[in-house]
């Protein structure tokens, strides 16, 4: 099980959260020309490497705020949780 | 080659089985191949073997870096099928189940194949609907596939929850006859042992760390046990893809992720068919030892672990247990995991890469084994010819960017995301 710390809730149950996939993943900017592969890259082509991985999970049966995530994909363990607004340094 | 049969059965009694040759070797590698393979699960073997028989390319080698079989191969639970709707999954997975029916007398190795049928249950009207369309489209592309009501259903699998309060009532179901299950590991000892016969040299405990590309073409791997040479290249490493595509600089449709099963204890023959819950995501089968083979839902978050976290665990057999109550009373005999390679469209990827003699086979997802004989069939054509062969021309990398995704169950992207 892991226990993830919400930004907002503190530490809280695995069971609280659904996840959203990889966070680093940018939308391509609106009104700009954006190029097949610039899609490409944002709706299908994931890194989805072993080790450290910044993540989107929602905390969706507690205060519902999206939230991100580091965590090591081989291990679980989790080195850092920030509010969805604040940038990955 | 010994071939297994009564008679040296019998005549090797006579020594105390101490005399059998050694079902593959364990050679050195060499500088150089015609063709190499990376990763001794069930594909990349199937990949050796149809290389060598079907296209006579016999200076291959698998290199695998634990023990073949030791990955998803050996950790599957076994559902072999063809009940798909588009004819791109149809008539390569019906091809397949040609080759399933002959396996056994083809690899002169008894991989148990057990033809007893799938059920998927179906638990409204708008689900028979849905099942009855899946079945038409199966039978325009000659499979079998009968749907049944619910008396039809009840009388073959009497154990399921009939009563009047269940909250996902049984309505009827989709079955194909011909599906079934088969020992998972005897299929990659099977073809293993044929394809070391004819040359292949299996190295195992040896990882790809690398590659060596340039002016766009393959030219060999990095090994742990040294360089080796080849103008052909089969990536074939199923949950691993997305650590060697990064290493080639390629970022693929791919996300891995982590798939459990389990096992009860062994009891007295209940179930003959296998049976998966429409109502979510479980299926059930019995192996030959009794021991009720069960699995479902991935984790839900990427994950290189090779096993998994109980809330799945729990949820997928909370899902068990609504479908046949008697399952509450069994004890967990075993619990395991498997990395996953899911593509964004639920279908695999068989194709040429935009490095030349590099080749991708991945993508699998929860269907990888009962497409082991169709994979390595087809993806030993598009290695030997350098052209995809009709049966996996849907199956392109190219497919996310024109449109023409294979999204059978209709869900869109990121399939596993429910
Ligand atoms: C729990 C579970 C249940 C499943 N149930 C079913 C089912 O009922 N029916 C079905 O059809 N499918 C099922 N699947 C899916 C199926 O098992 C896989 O899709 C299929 O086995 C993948 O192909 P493979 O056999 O070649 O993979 P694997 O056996 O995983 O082979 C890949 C090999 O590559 C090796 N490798 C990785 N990286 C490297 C490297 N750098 N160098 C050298 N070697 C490397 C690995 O060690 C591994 O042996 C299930 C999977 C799991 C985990
Ligand atoms: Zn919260």
């Amino acid at each position: 099980m892991l226990h993830i710390k919400c930004p907002h809730c503190g530490m809280r149950s695995q069971n609280e959260f659904s996840y959203g996939g990889d966070a680093t993943v940018k939308r391509p900017e609106l009104g700009k020309e954006v190029s097949d592969q610039d899609w490409d890259n944002f709706v299908y082509n994931r890194k989805s490497l072993r080790g450290k991985h910044w993540e989107l999970w929602q905390h969706i049966s507690g205060c519902r705020q999206w939230i991100k995530v580091e965590r090591d994909t081989s291990t679980h363990e989790i080195f850092n949780t920030l509010k969805a607004t604040e940038e990955i340094s | 080659m010994q071939k297994y049969s009564i008679f040296n059965l019998v005549k090797n009694a006579f020594s105390n089985h101490d005399n059998w040759d050694l079902a593959w070797k364990d050679p050195t590698p060499k500088k150089e191949y015609d063709v190499v393979i990376i990763g001794g699960g069930g594909h990349g073997l199937a990949t050796a073997y149809y290389l060598a028989k079907e296209h006579n390319i016999t200076n291959v080698a698998i290199i695998e870096k634990g023990w073949i079989g030791g990955g998803n191969v050996g950790r599957n639970t076994t559902i072999i099928r063809s009940n798909y709707m588009y004819d791109d999954n149809a008539l390569f997975s019906e091809f397949g189940m040609d080759l399933w029916r002959k396996m056994s007398q083809d690899l002169n190795y008894n991989v148990m194949f057990s033809p007893r049928g799938i059920i998927n249950l179906a638990h409204s009207d708008a689900q028979m609907n849905v099942y009855a369309r899946r079945g038409n489209s199966m039978r325009l592309n000659g499979i079998d596939a009968v749907l049944l009501n619910r008396e039809q259903v009840k009388e073959i699998i009497p154990m399921a929850d009939f009563s009047d309060n269940v909250r996902f009532p049984i309505f009827g179901g989709l079955m194909q006859p011909s599906a079934g299950t088969a020992r998972h590991d005897a299929v990659a000892w099977g073809y293993a042992r044929q394809a070391d016969s004819m040359g292949v040299d299996i190295i195992q405990n040896c990882e790809v760390i690398g590659f060596d590309v340039s002016g766009g073409k393959i030219n060999g791997v990095r090994t742990s046990r040294g360089d080796i040479k080849a103008k052909k290249i089969g990536l074939c490493v199923a949950g691993s893809t997305n650590i060697l595509a990064e290493k080639l600089n390629m970022t693929l449709p791919i996300e891995t992720h982590l798939l459990q099963a389990c096992v009860s204890e062994p009891v007295k023959p209940v179930l003959d068919r296998v049976v998966t819950f429409g109502a979510g995501h479980f299926y059930i089968s019995q192996s030959d030892k009794g021991e009720m083979v069960m699995g479902g839902d991935l984790d839900g978050y990427n994950s290189y672990a090779q096993r998994g976290n109980l809330p799945t665990l729990q949820h997928v057999l909370t899902e068990g247990i609504a479908m046949m109550p008697f399952l509450s009373k069994l004890k967990m005999l075993r619990t395991w995991g498997g990395i996953m390679d899911m593509s964004m469209d639920g279908s695999p990827i068989i194709d040429k890469t935009h490095i030349e003699g590099l080749y991708l086979n991945c993508g699998w997802c929860y269907g990888g084994f009962k497409a082991t004989p169709a994979s390595g069939w087809t993806f030993a054509h598009t290695i030997a010819q350098d052209r995809v062969h009709e049966l996996n021309s849907g199956y392109s990398l190219n497919r996310f960017s024109t449109g023409h995704l294979l999204d059978e169950k209709g869900l869109g992207t990121k399939t596993w995301i429910s």
